[in-house]
């Protein structure tokens, strides 16, 4: 294999399964720079899977090919309604935010199991019949070079989450609504004197984290998994908390991080049959993706400093 | 204050919903007579925590207990009952109350009660366990023997031949992939198989074997898998568990596209995982139904396989190639039941290990 067809091997499944992982940690973007410690994204994640999953098996009969669509954004609305027990629980009520994610994260798996049990009577869901699937983008696949590696077999859902991660960065740094956002992650008081609505904004950073997380949840089922058990997310969510942070909280850099780790990861599996690197036993390459995140974070990226409030609950009035 | 310590309770409540959600059906807990004559025969099966329609291990072994009750007119919930364990935590309760309710035999399904049922085993000597796809081990990892546990495991190897020399035999590229999940004793009974099986064919194919280093990590399947297909392979034998699901939503990305490519499934029939596309060419079945039903009959007649291994092969028809045949070709099949003949006979000793398999491929030219 020339360089060439390596690169066309690795760079295209990097991107397919980094996708989840960009959505899911956009929604850590949008919660945190609120200044609500989001770890419950894994568990959002996981009803996002659940309910995409079900929803496309609920309606692909009559929708056809368009279902996992559809089930994608009731994925979204599913996930989004589920983040408002965090919300509730962390900013109305107080309560400790890590607490209260952990609490999301258990409770997801045990309910979406649950129900998976009430409506199917078994442990697992049937493969859903139509998926997004890989496909080539008409035109510029056919540039060379370019078109083998950018261009073909991606899902379109890698595409729009590069765009999801620019419309973020958008929002988040150059509209007034953006900068409320902020403001209230890093001295909510100074916001509540200018007359922002604390509470009002931070929840609306969480329903948007499970927004974004119930998207990239339940495009990992709909394109890679293909069903849904206990086990589809495992770990994802908590990958994507990682990368947020790699990213320091900025939505490209979220998203650069979720690519590195796409990208190492199937350079790691790639790794195993290119003739060069094929020589090097198979314990180092699988390793390969958690020494070069490390080696990325300690060497390249330096200091990683959270939104300041990002944590504490606000109690207006207090200093 | 006042309102955090609300929000504590509200967590709490959060974290309680867990446990809630763990409950499911448990038909367990019916109450069980004791007033059981003599010579009434009694069985259980555990499950581990997949419960007991995975469609897979539990399922298979319950149908096993299933039918022998039906044969030997056991009433179910009576003569013979399953507990479904929810939890870990659950496996060594479940299978103390089996012994305790006076069954004669509780069967263990999956390697992943194995550590349950050796705590189990000795602290009831009295009764007798047999533990399914598993030998019981030491903390050095050797394998032990306790007399009232029989350690049921299957000759994998053998089955993993005959799907080798389907794959062998409709490879159109001459190249074809085997995924396994951990690279293990276990899985590398399946891939040495595999290749004895394609190599057997037609020494010539080339056989690209790679592990995921997990059994529950579909991405990874999938990568591997687009990575084997665009080096050439068109038929790939994955026994990977869940990664193995992605091995399949790539085939059927890539049949979409118009590829002609293929996948074999493992242990069970995995025609279904490969619709609507099909692209499941074949699946290497593990019968541990004719392995549940054929120890729960040894126990009845007083011969319960105690303190040993017994090994299920192709000789108990336990190893096979799937049902669903509509994608194997009448050539292949014809194949298929030499080979079996050979290896049945005895002609041939199917490789476990990668020596053996070294020297396997040495005989071959």
């Amino acid at each position: 294999m020339s360089f060439l067809d390596v690169l066309a091997i690795i760079i295209p499944a990097a991107l397919y399964t980094a996708a989840p992982l960009i959505y899911t940690a956009l929604g850590g973007v949008f919660s945190e720079r609120s200044g609500v410690v989001n770890i419950g994204l894994e568990g959002l994640m996981l009803f996002g899977a659940f309910t995409g999953v079900v929803t496309t098996l609920t309606i692909q009969d009559s929708m056809g090919a368009a279902s996992p669509w559809i089930a994608i954004l009731v994925a979204a609305v599913g996930a989004g309604i589920f983040s408002l027990l965090h919300a509730v629980a962390s900013i109305t009520l107080r309560a400790d935010q890590t607490v209260s994610g952990v609490a999301i994260n258990f409770l997801a798996a045990g309910l979406s199991l649950f129900l998976i049990k009430k409506m199917y009577g078994k442990g697992q869901t049937d493969f859903v019949d139509f998926r997004i699937n890989k496909s080539d983008v008409p035109g510029l696949s056919d540039i060379p070079v370019i078109g083998d590696i950018f261009f073909s077999r991606i899902p379109y859902t890698s595409y729009l989450a590069i765009l999801a991660a620019i419309v973020v960065w958008y929002i988040i740094y150059k509209t007034p609504f953006g900068l409320r956002l902020r403001s209230v992650g890093e001295h909510p008081m100074a916001a509540d004197t200018m007359g922002i609505n604390v509470t009002r904004m931070r929840y609306i950073g969480v329903v948007l984290s499970g927004v974004f997380a119930g998207i990239g949840g339940s495009i990992y089922a709909l394109s890679i998994s293909g069903n849904f058990t206990g086990g589809t997310i495992s770990g994802q969510g908590f990958l994507a908390l990682a990368a947020m942070i790699f990213g320091k909280w900025h939505p490209l850099g979220a998203m650069g991080a979720a690519l590195f780790f796409g990208f190492a990861q199937s350079l790691s599996i790639t790794g195993a049959q290119i003739p060069f690197l094929k020589d090097i036993p198979s314990v180092y390459l699988i390793i390969a993706p958690y020494v070069l995140t490390i080696l990325a974070l300690t060497g390249f990226v330096g200091r990683a400093d959270a939104p300041k409030a990002s944590g504490i609950p606000y109690v207006k009035g207090k200093r | 204050m006042k309102k955090r310590k609300i929000g504590m309770a509200l967590s709490l409540v959060l974290a309680a919903g867990t446990i809630l959600g763990a409950c499911g059906s448990n038909e367990g807990d019916k109450k069980e007579g004791t007033d059981k004559k003599a010579e009434n025969f009694k069985v259980g099966l555990v499950t581990d925590t997949g419960g007991v329609d995975d469609k897979s291990f539990n399922q298979s072994s319950w149908e096993g207990l299933k039918k022998f009750g039906k044969e030997f007119g056991l009433e179910e919930g009576k003569g013979y009952r399953y507990l479904q364990s929810e939890k870990e935590a659950e496996y060594i309760p479940n299978l103390g109350k089996f012994a305790d309710g006076g069954y004669n035999l509780t069967f263990a399904a999956g390697f992943l009660l194995e550590d349950a049922v050796q705590t189990a085993a000795e602290q009831n000597t009295g009764t007798n366990f047999a533990l399914i796809d598993s030998l019981l081990m030491n903390e050095k990892f050797e394998p032990v023997f306790l007399d009232n546990v029989a350690a049921v495991t299957f000759e994998e190897h053998q089955g993993s031949f005959l799907v080798g020399a389907v794959a062998a035999k409709q490879s159109k590229t001459g190249k074809v992939g085997f995924i396994g999940g951990v690279d293990s004793p276990l899985i590398k009974k399946f891939e040495n198989g595999f290749k004895a099986g394609v190599k057997s064919v037609n020494p010539d194919i080339e056989v690209i074997a790679q592990y995921a280093g997990d059994f529950n990590k579909p991405e990874k399947g999938s990568s591997i898998a687009s990575t084997m297909y665009t080096k050439g392979a068109d038929i790939i034998y994955h026994a990977a568990g869940g990664t193995g699901n992605g091995v399949f939503t790539e085939a059927k990305n890539r049949k979409k596209n118009g590829e002609d490519v293929w996948v074999i499934g493992v242990d069970r029939d995995q025609h279904e995982e490969g619709m609507p596309e099909n692209v499941t060419l074949t699946s290497m079945v593990k019968r541990v139904d004719v392995a549940v039903y054929e120890i729960s009959k040894m126990a009845m007649d007083g011969k319960f396989p105690g303190g040993k291994e017994s090994v299920f092969g192709l000789k108990e028809n336990a190893v096979g190639i799937a049902e669903t045949k509509d994608n194997v070709s009448k050539e292949s099949i014809e194949l298929v039941k030499q080979y079996q003949d050979k290896i049945l006979k005895g002609e041939i000793k199917v490789p476990k290990t990668d020596d053996e398999f070294a020297a396997f491929e040495k005989t071959l030219k």
